[in-house]
């Protein structure tokens, strides 16, 4: 074998409008390698792995495919240089077998035979020691096997060169074994491998090297066999960069909501919380770290009363003194309990307001059912509407304006304006501040401190870590919808928080 | 996924999705859509009938405006329309595709005669018309809750189920008509008219259903932007996530909504058989089922359009006949027009919504 | 018997076009309530082709094969501008399919309709009515030996062509569909456009290919119809087939194998009205309604059970826009 790498990246920089996804970033893959390619969220990862498969087209740098200057311009191109990538989302129509998903798409003129595709199939799960049958149906798989597919498809189509992001996110233990056992006969055959991820033990368990990216710059490519997981995480997050978010300290707290032992599981059948623990106090904030994806949604969804649990509960103490708990209850139940919950989600178009409604009737949304008369009062949400757009400086032409034509800083305020504008008792933030900019994002945080000044338990779920040490007083970490640690908000290191993401516990990381 | 740069094969153009245009410059496109509809009939009818087209437009009008008789019956066509089309709205606005509003206006006909044929005589006349009402509201909101419930509990695909309900519908109109020997002659399917149980005449045949569906179009208006339910169907429709996010029981506001979906159409049906037809059968909708889907669909849901879009449509269909009279061609022609008018609206609303992109000479085409 | 089992067969043909076009066009995800309305297009294509080919030539100079070929030729024709019309509406310009089929049905109808009232007037007929019957006796030839074969003769080649090349297509149809590449990408266009896409199928060829072809052949439902079933042309004769022919869609999980079945079980409700003698009249309605009844049952039960296989294809009524992934 010579000694061209199988791939190599020189001086790739993409930028998308503003923000600068990759700088100048260096990489090399050889033969029969498997590389990690470890990074924070937003890191420029996956955008940098797109540029490779032929989604997205560099604006500088070059890529060479041994030893070969390429162009790629479409994930075409990229199959023709035998690339493949195995995306987050899998692209498989639900009705057909293994088989066929695997075949769909291609036109290599030969005569369409079903039977010898299948054939070739089962060819490439016995050497690679896959476990799927090739005629079972998409929707009766299981989400690894739906992976195996998406793999084995790549693999069909002659690949050499396997691009894998953040394959493990949606398995369990077991399966991620599986996996790790296929990957590794795939690299002793001579393919070489790119699989990224945040989970540290993976890298060291798995991979040859790893590339560490940070904020869109190549950080460094070490060796695994002679790093460790307290070099990389520094490499991954970086020095502690102060925000100067006024902190107060917390005063009168008492156990507001009390979560014991829920579990849940999604759709897939995927365990996505497992036996998570917890509790947020009044006139604090309690951040909840991790990496995206963890957990943090459901556990948010499961508290407002929309993500059903297998087990444990969730106990609201009222400020009078009452409890309640809020398991098995749907939002309309919670919100008749009295219990003053508010909560800011992820998803701020599609769950939280509206898009194609004003910002009145959007306030609406909340307050509507007041009152017995089956008519709307549009009076008190246009009052605080008008309220919110002068003292959150939202920048709309009115308060009649759909809230789609509003940027993403101005929904946001629209959002939270409205939320604590219910005078919660528990406030939820599902990252608040993720698109917004520097402006927009503190006055989320100042908003979120006046709240927890005002004796309301604030939960932030968050992904910047410096925001997270900056802004919370408790920060709890979840890891594949486990808790792996608490700390404190004002002395604990970013290290600490970052080893506890990437899925070890407490007591390992100290 | 972005527009893949490609500088060997990029397309010559690219659609992109616009912000929204003002509201203005909306209607100046569908103006101009309708006008090049009208353009494109216009050849229609030279091409089919070799007339003079301002000689044939001409006609229309005279067909639409010319008597003050005419110009009654318009408004009462146009009513009974616009009663369907503000039925089927306040489920499209829930994005429940209701296309069986013909099989709940042909169910509140029904209704309406079998009460009459029933209780005729042994009860007062006023009482009569208000049972029959009752009963035509009861059976056009029982026939839209059946599809409602599948849909609310199984996801049933409701455009499929409710088309299908059109035609049992049909079926049970031809049933009833010789289970209960309605026949004016054994084996014609037809019915005589009623003499009882008609709608009161005010100044004349049509006025009150005229003011039925003025009253009806207030309330529709008033119900879908100013009340709690109407907010609800806006929100189920845009979104069921937010609605589950706000507390919203989702299946109640659809079976809820297909409630009064129905009953309106009952209400339809109602007019129909006491205020106009008296008779029953199964063409007594008239496809307005089905138009009142077109109207209320141009018209965006908004209930003081779908006065607008339902006369013109009316519009067609009285001025075609008047076409077809004058120079004896037959009443399809009015069928031809309107699907012409329909194709132009319907076309207009992809450069509303669209916007076409030429293709750029930059290397990246994001 | 063979009365009853000819009728079915008759009344199913229709039928089986209509759904087997339907079918192919549901399966690119476009749901097309236009059927009907093509239907009516397809068969009066058809006969403005032949009128005008017969009163060309003359009624003494009809070639056979010709004939023929006009009438179909026309026929293809007028189904496929309805096919294309609704394709770029709610294909390129992605308007609304119900409200796009809808409308086609009524342009449709009234298409039929007023040049089946008006042909005589524009090709200077003085009769009234739409006598087809110098071309749609060839239409009606029956194969040849059928006379000598008995009762099987009788059940199963007493037929014109049209019946025969009903059930080929609809059994090429499934055969695509299943068993071929392009069957396999039409399958997935229908059902996850987004995941074609990716994979390099053309979605938007496709779905015009599939809704066109789809046109054609459900307009050949008309053209049997009038050519085969009746030989004359009357206005609103068709009737409300075409409705039926997209219950016939769901009776048959979107399978034109399982149509051809469907529609004869369909045409033999039908015929049981007809030629049961001491029937009741009620009992023939009854047996009219039991289709849409089946239909329904079907749909509600496909959607309880919730296997996928059988549900109309995901992505049925949706249009789709590559940048709204």
């Amino acid at each position: 074998m010579d000694n061209t790498y199988a791939i190599e990246l020189k001086n790739i920089s993409k930028r998308f409008g503003t923000v600068l996804a990759n700088n100048n970033v260096n990489l090399s893959v050889k033969r029969g390698e498997i590389m990690a390619i470890l990074g924070e969220n937003g890191s420029g990862k996956t955008t940098l792995m797109n540029m490779i498969s032929g989604i997205y087209y560099p604006d500088e740098g070059q890529i060479f495919v041994n030893g070969e200057e390429v162009t790629i311009t479409s994930p075409k191109d990229a199959f023709n240089y035998s690339i493949g990538m195995i995306h987050q989302h899998f692209k498989l129509v639900d009705v057909f077998s293994a088989t066929e998903n695997i075949v769909l798409g291609i036109n290599d003129g030969k005569r369409y035979k079903l039977s010898e595709a299948r054939r070739q199939v089962l060819e490439i799960t016995e050497k690679y020691g896959f476990d799927i049958s090739p005629d079972k149906k998409i929707y009766e798989m299981s989400v690894s096997e739906k992976q195996t597919v998406e793999i084995i498809k790549v693999l069909y189509r002659g690949a050499d060169i396997l691009i894998l992001d953040e394959p493990t996110a949606v398995l369990t233990p077991q399966e991620i074994d599986k996996l790790f056992a296929v990957l590794r006969r795939m690299r002793d055959d001579g393919k070489s491998i790119i699989i990224i991820t945040h989970k540290m033990n993976e890298v060291l368990s798995l991979s040859d090297r790893v590339a560490v990216l940070r904020k869109g710059e190549h950080i460094a490519t070490v060796e695994t066999a002679s790093t460790s997981v307290s070099e990389l995480t520094e490499l991954m997050v970086g020095k502690k960069i102060s925000l100067n978010i006024n902190r107060t300290d917390p005063h009168d707290t008492s156990d507001r909501l009390v979560v014991s032992n829920i579990s849940s599981v999604n759709s897939e059948g995927v365990t996505v919380l497992d036996k998570v623990s917890f509790t947020a106090r009044s006139g604090e904030i309690l951040g909840i770290a991790g990496i995206a994806g963890s957990g943090q949604k459901e556990l948010l969804e499961a508290i407002a009363g929309l993500q059903p649990l297998t087990e444990g509960e969730i106990k609201y103490n009222s400020p009078e003194g009452e409890s309640f708990n809020l398991r098995k209850r749907t939002p309309e139940q919670i919100r008749e309990l009295g219990v003053r919950l508010s909560f800011v989600p992820e998803d701020r178009l599609g769950m939280g307001l509206v898009g194609s409604m004003d910002i009145i009737d959007n306030m609406m949304l909340r307050s509507y059912k007041k009152g017995h008369s089956i008519f709307l009062n549009r009076k008190s949400p246009k009052k605080l509407a008008e309220e919110i757009v002068d003292e959150l400086e939202v920048a709309t032409p009115d308060v009649k304006t759909p809230v789609r034509k509003l940027s993403g800083g101005n929904v946001q305020k629209v959002l939270v304006g409205r939320e604590i504008a219910a005078k919660p008792k528990v406030l939820m933030a599902a990252y608040p501040v993720r698109g917004l900019d520097i402006n927009s994002s503190y006055t989320i945080y100042n908003l979120l401190n006046e709240q927890k000044d005002n004796g309301v338990a604030v939960i932030f779920v968050g992904e910047d870590l410096d925001v997270l040490l900056d802004l919370c007083d408790r920060i709890i970490v979840i890891a594949s919808g486990k808790i792996t640690g608490e700390v404190d908000g004002r002395h604990a290191t970013k290290e600490e928080v970052g080893v506890m993401m990437t899925g070890n516990t407490q007591k390992e990381a100290n | 996924m972005s527009n893949i740069a490609t500088k060997k094969h990029e397309p010559l153009f690219h659609i992109v999705k616009r912000n929204a245009i003002p509201w203005w410059k909306a209607w100046i496109v569908r103006a101009i859509s309708i006008l090049l509809a009208v353009v494109v009939c216009s050849f229609v009818t030279i091409l089919l009938t070799k007339q003079n087209p301002v000689l044939v437009w001409g006609a229309m009008f005279k067909g639409a405006f010319g008597t003050e008789r005419i110009v009654w019956r318009l408004f009462r066509d146009i009513s009974l329309l616009l009663c369907v089309s503000l039925a089927v709205t306040p489920a499209f606005k829930m994005r429940f595709w209701n296309c069986g509003a013909e099989g709940q206006v042909l169910m509140g006909c029904l209704a309406t005669f079998a009460t009459v044929r029933f209780l005729g005589g042994t009860v007062s006349e006023p009482l009569l018309l208000v049972i029959s009402l009752a009963a035509a509201l009861i059976a056009g909101a029982v026939w839209g809750l059946i599809p409602a419930v599948f849909y609310a509990f199984f996801k049933t695909n409701e455009t499929l189920f409710t088309l299908m309900m059109n035609y049992v519908a049909k079926g049970l109109i031809t049933l009833s008509i010789i289970y209960f020997q309605w026949e004016n002659t054994f084996g014609s399917q037809i019915v005589s008219p009623l003499r009882i149980g008609r709608l009161p005449k005010v100044y004349n045949d049509h006025l009150v259903i005229i003011l039925t569906v003025a009253l009806i179009t207030l309330f529709m208006y008033i119900y879908l932007n100013y009340t709690k339910q109407g907010y609800e169907i806006s929100v189920v429709g845009e979104s069921e996530n937010t609605a589950n996010y706000i507390g919203i029981n989702v299946k109640n506001v659809v079976i809820r909504t297909m409630l009064i979906s129905g009953a309106i159409c009952g209400l339809a049906g109602f007019l129909l058989v006491s205020g106009k037809d008296g008779t029953v059968s199964p063409d007594t909708a008239d496809g307005r089922g089905f138009t009142a889907i077109m109207v209320s669909w141009l018209a965006k849901f908004n209930p003081i359009y779908m006065i607008i879009t339902s006369f013109l449509l009316v519009f067609f269909q009285f001025g075609s006949k008047e076409i077809t009279r004058s120079f004896r061609l037959n009443d399809d022609f009015s069928e031809i027009l309107t699907g012409i008018v329909i194709f132009f609206i319907i076309g207009s609303e992809f450069f509303i919504n669209y916007q076409i992109k030429m293709r750029k000479l930059t290397k990246e085409g994001k | 018997m063979t009365v009853f089992i000819q009728g079915a067969i008759r009344q199913a043909m229709p039928l089986l076009f209509g759904a087997t076009g339907e079918i192919l066009t549901e399966k690119s995800g476009n749901l097309n309530l236009g059927i009907p309305g093509i239907m009516y297009v397809g068969a009066i294509s058809g006969v403005i082709g032949a009128t005008i080919y017969e009163h060309t030539v003359g009624a003494e100079a009809i070639v056979p094969a010709l004939a023929v070929s006009i009438t179909l030729l026309a026929s293809f024709i007028g189904s496929l501008l309805m096919g294309l019309i609704y394709s770029f509406l709610v294909i390129s310009l992605r308007a609304n399919q119900n409200v796009t089929g809808l409308a086609l049905t009524t342009f449709g109808i009234g298409i039929g309709n007023f040049f089946g009232g008006s042909l005589t007037k524009i090709i200077g007929s003085q009769t009234a009515n739409i006598s087809l019957g110098n071309i749609s006796k060839y239409f009606k030839m029956t194969p040849p030996i059928a006379d000598k074969l008995g009762w099987f003769g009788d059940w199963f080649l007493s037929y014109g062509f049209l019946t025969y090349v009903g059930i080929i297509v609809a059994i090429i149809a499934g055969y695509v569909l299943k068993r071929t590449r392009v069957g396999l990408h039409l399958r997935a266009v229908g059902e996850n456009p987004a995941t074609a896409d990716a994979t390099g199928v053309n979605v938007t060829k496709y779905k015009y290919v599939a809704t066109c072809t789809g046109s054609v052949i459900a307009g050949l439902g008309g053209l049997y119809y009038v050519f085969e079933y009746t030989g004359n042309w009357s206005n609103n004769g068709f009737g409300d087939r075409g409705w039926l022919a997209i219950a016939l869609v769901i009776f048959a999980l979107w399978k034109p194998v399982i149509a051809i079945i469907g529609s004869i079980l369909f045409g033999a409700l039908y015929m049981l009205g007809i030629t049961t003698t001491g029937i009741s009249r009620e009992l023939k309605e009854v047996y009219e309604l039991l289709p849409y009844l089946a239909t329904i049952f079907i749909l509600i039960i496909t959607s309880i059970r919730n296997k996928k296989e059988n549900h109309p294809p995901a992505s049925l009524g949706l249009s789709y826009f590559r940048e709204e992934r």
